[in-house]
């Protein structure tokens, strides 16, 4: 819905923060359009973490990034059922396994509760196997959180993402911001997808953030500090093992490797903390796969029965500060929200709120709602229900409907990427054995990235292939 | 719904079982298939050789696919296509899903027949990136063979089992030309693929070479092979990752059934029962992987084994004797639990060894020696021992002393 000036407001970044800031421009009445490199959106940071709601029980105290996933948190609590989005409220466990980290446990209660949280249980090694059989018997003590929750990272981008276009916003993929000049009153952007003009520009552009600053203003106030997160996930018998979200009490640098289950039914483990170059390559390395695999069975020693289906990897676009790098400069007409490293999936919605009163605008018209696809486990999904069309993905139960509705999504899916973050095809046991002639039938001329493409004819005799 | 038996599965096994029992009379025999037509792996198999045990000549897996499903319902049996298990229970009882969504069906005897898959990248552990163009021989088969669609022109394919040698020719199928085949191990794991080595199509193989990682943004770039330690690159443009099979055992996961860990499928004693009652196992499930003629003559065996426990007559399951196996060389030994005679009983345990061995294979009961045979294995063979014509209570252990 461009004016003939261009859009209010341009968003470089299709991660959750950038769809969560579209949604909420969107939603205040302002044309927006979203400006994404990539094929589809989601395909940076936001396509790999641990899908925990996190209360911000360890963020720290009076920082914009504990207000930021507070408010993110409750304003997700608020509106998740009308737009059909899941919630696992299991709660988290922090776990102290030394002398050392039993130490440091009323420390790290008295910072959850001065953050604000007020459900904080401290627990003995016994109570803890009580609440977790599985739990080792190493176990010293530990404390609960219980509104530590787990989501649908995906679908709650996405229906961020379709809310705002529901309300007039505009999605481009393959549109890179290759570079941008400020005019009197706007900005015009070059982009890989031909030129637009937008009055406020908002920089959510995760991993390229500092990158992105330099194209439009020749600096950066911030560098971005790639570190990679590597998981290995479980099949689902093993999710039994734990209903908790199993946190270990936080090193000096990182959170450390957590254990929990996914709202798909599966058990995480992971993520490690590997600082890096580069911001697009999240490679898997085998060692360290083995010693997640490792570090899981100490935690959980059930695990060792337990099957792996997946491995995957995420850069979180850290900054060389640990807090969040928001700053607004209205004068030249930008918003710039860079660093948001570990929490964003929970602080999205809280981060949108705040850049939307530092451009000093406020929610002004009725709000569309939309229903999103059921994706977790033990939802009412649709394998379920008559008029499926039937299974195609046999692991994951992922229907022809369901498949049919992602490719004609109001984002539609773009790429095989896309559609698994849509649905969930081929991200089981199999990884693909059983479905890809299937779903390259269903998506054929329909992806900008296609599975497959048509066989050579050779020449001669027909074979016995 | 209701069914005197259920059958989880329309490939050779599943269909094979279908059609005896109906022949023999054993009331409504129901076959649930998730695919959209009968015939299992087969079905998107093109080449030969299929048929060779139960047809007498040489077929291509489709054509073997529409036979065993027409001899089904010839028979009487009915399957029914686009139908998933979700579930199984104690009853038994099944939990369906159809386009019509989700429906329970009871049953008098259920066999699950659900075949086995091969092992993917994660399995495998390799690292690096994940691009498009990772597929294993199943969904490339079913690209090929089934759409006429190819994901990639210049693999590198990783394995040297039987399935590898098919994949080759699935590649030739579709024009796809393989910049090499790799094996982690020291021998090609299929004779059959070394006696055909020197025709294959000019495909160049490098034994004790794994792959370390692969590269790609959007599709395969290429891959870093590794040998002893020393990894370097080579340009692809895909990854085809063959054979290694697992069982497709997932509803037994789910309902907490006993598995082993070396065949990765159930635990089963000599008729094909696993650990819940009225439920028996056959095909590759139980094991991978054998031809499709050998799971073809297991499912039929299975359908013995359950008309007979239909009418009540087959030996109790407390009567069975375990049977351990007591050495490191040998990879798995199947049934797990050996059983007095009776119907459908498997006659003769199965087994694989693990590497190249050589020596005498024994079963022993409190230190007799039961039987006792000389044997010179690949693991690409399976072995076949005789159960012992009588045996006590006691374990049955089997052991293996190698000879140089
Ligand atoms: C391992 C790991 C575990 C995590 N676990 C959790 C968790 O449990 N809970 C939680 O709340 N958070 C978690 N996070 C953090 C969360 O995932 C991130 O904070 C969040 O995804 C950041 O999103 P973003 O939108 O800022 O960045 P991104 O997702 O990277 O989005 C930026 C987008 O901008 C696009 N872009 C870049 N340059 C340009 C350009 N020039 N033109 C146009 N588009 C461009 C990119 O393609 C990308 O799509 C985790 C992160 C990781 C890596
Ligand atoms: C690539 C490849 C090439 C091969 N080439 C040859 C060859 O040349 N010659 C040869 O003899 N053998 C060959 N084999 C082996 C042969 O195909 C198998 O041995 C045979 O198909 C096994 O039969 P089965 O009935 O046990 O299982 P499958 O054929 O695997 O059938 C299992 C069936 O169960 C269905 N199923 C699974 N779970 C469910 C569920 N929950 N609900 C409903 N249905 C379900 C599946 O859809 C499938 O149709 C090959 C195998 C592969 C993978």
């Amino acid at each position: 819905m461009a004016k003939a000036a261009g859009y209010d407001v341009a968003v470089i970044g299709a991660g959750v923060v950038g769809c969560a800031i579209a949604r909420r421009f969107a939603i205040d009445g302002a044309s927006v359009v979203i400006l994404e490199r990539g094929h589809d959106v989601l395909d940076g940071a936001s396509k790999a973490n641990s899908a925990i709601l996190h209360t911000g029980f360890d963020a720290p105290p009076g920082s914009l990034e504990l207000d930021c996933i507070r408010a993110g948190h409750a304003e997700y609590l608020e509106i998740r059922e009308r737009l059909n989005l899941p919630l696992d409220r299991c709660g988290a466990l922090v776990l102290a396994w030394t002398e050392e980290q039993t130490a440091a446990l009323p420390a790290l209660m008295d910072q959850a509760r001065r953050n604000g949280i007020a459900d904080i249980d401290p627990l003995t090694a016994g109570e803890l196997r009580r609440l977790e059989p599985g739990l080792a018997a190493s176990v010293q003590g530990g404390f609960r959180v219980a509104d530590e929750s787990l989501i649908d990272p995906w679908s709650a981008a996405h229906a961020y993402l379709y809310q705002a276009i529901a309300h007039g916003a505009d999605l481009r993929c393959r549109a890179e911001v290759a570079g941008g000049r400020r005019l009197a009153d706007h900005w015009q952007l070059d982009t890989t997808a031909g030129p637009c003009a937008a009055g406020l520009v908002v920089n959510a552009a995760g991993l390229w953030g500092d990158h992105v600053a330099r194209l439009l203003t020749g600096e950066s106030f911030f560098e971005i500090r790639p570190r990679k997160g590597q998981f290995i996930v479980y099949d689902k018998p093993a999710a039994a093992l734990t209903r908790h979200i199993l946190l270990p009490v936080p090193g000096k640098r990182t959170k450390g490797v957590v254990v929990c289950r996914t709202i798909y039914g599966n058990l995480l483990v992971g993520p490690t903390a590997e600082e890096q170059e580069s911001r697009d390559e999240a490679g898997l390395v085998p060692e360290t796969l083995e010693t997640l695999r490792r570090t899981g069975r100490k935690i959980l020693p059930g695990l060792a029965e337990c099957e792996i289906t997946a491995a995957y990897a995420g850069l979180r676009p850290a900054s060389e500060e640990k807090s969040y790098r928001i700053r607004a400069d209205l004068s030249e007409g930008l918003i710039t929200v860079g660093g948001i490293r570990s929490t964003g999936l929970s602080a999205a919605l809280g981060i949108a709120t705040h850049v939307a009163r530092l451009a000093g605008r406020q929610a002004a018209r009725p709000v569309h709602w939309l229903r999103m696809p059921v994706l977790d486990q033990f939802g009412a999904r649709d394998w379920r229900a008559p008029g499926n069309d039937g299974i195609v993905c046999h692991c994951e139960l992922v229907t022809r409907r369901e498949i049919e509705a992602a490719l004609s999504a109001p984002a539609p899916a773009h790429s095989l990427a896309g559609l698994k973050r849509r649905t969930r095809v081929t991200m089981g046991r199999c990884q693909g054995f059983y479905c890809t002639a299937e779903l390259a039938r269903i998506t054929k001329g329909r992806l900008s990235q296609p599975m497959s493409r048509p066989a050579d004819r050779r020449g001669g005799n027909g074979d016995a292939g | 719904m209701q069914a005197d038996v259920a059958i989880i599965g329309a490939g050779p096994a599943g269909l094979a079982a279908a059609a005896e029992l109906a022949r023999r009379g054993a009331g409504r025999i129901v076959v649930l298939e998730r695919e959209a037509e009968p015939g299992g792996i087969p079905r998107h198999c093109g080449h030969s050789p299929y048929g060779m045990r139960e047809f007498r000549r040489i077929m291509g897996g489709a054509a073997y696919a529409a036979r065993l499903a027409a001899a089904a319902n010839r028979a009487g049996a009915e399957i029914r296509c686009r139908t998933t298990v979700t579930a199984i229970r104690p009853g038994p009882e099944l939990e369906l899903s159809s386009p019509d969504g989700i429906a329970r069906l009871s049953a008098g005897a259920v066999l699950l027949a659900t075949g086995t898959r091969e092992s993917s990248r994660v399995q495998r552990m390799i690292g690096g990136q994940k691009p498009g163009g990772i597929l294993t021989t199943g969904a490339l088969q079913g690209l090929v063979h089934l759409n006429h669609q190819i994901p990639f022109r210049r693999p590198v394919i990783l394995g040297s089992e039987l399935v590898s040698f098919s994949a080759l020719l699935t590649c030739r199928t579709g024009g796809i030309r393989p910049v090499m085949m790799v094996e982690p191990g020291p021998h090609l794991r299929s004779r059959r693929l070394a006696a055909l080595l020197p025709g294959l199509l000019g495909v160049k193989l490098r034994l004790n070479t794994g792959i370390a990682a692969i590269h790609g943004d959007g599709q395969v770039t290429g891959v870093t092979l590794e040998r002893d330690g020393r990894g370097w690159h080579l340009d692809a443009d895909g990854v085809l990752l063959t054979g290694e099979f697992r069982s497709e055992a997932t509803l037994l996961a789910a309902a907490g059934i006993a598995r082993d860990a070396g065949t990765t499928g159930p635990v089963i004693d000599a008729f094909g029962r696993i650990g819940m009652d009225g439920y028996f196992a056959a095909g590759n499930l139980l094991r991978p992987v054998e031809t499709a003629g050998a799971c073809w003559a297991e499912g039929r065996r299975a359908a013995r084994a359950i008309a007979a426990h239909l009418s009540g007559r087959l030996p109790d399951a407390e009567q069975g004797v375990p049977l351990t196996v007591e050495s490191n060389a040998i990879r798995y030994a199947l049934p797990q639990m050996l059983m007095p005679e009776g119907p459908g009983r498997h006659d003769r345990i199965q087994i694989r060894f693990a590497h190249p061995s050589y020596g005498v294979l024994e079963l022993v009961q409190d230190e007799a020696v039961l039987v006792s045979r000389h044997v010179s294995a690949r693991p690409d063979q399976r072995i076949m021992l005789p159960l012992p014509e009588r045996m006590g209570s006691d374990p049955v252990r089997l052991r293996f002393r190698a000879r140089t």
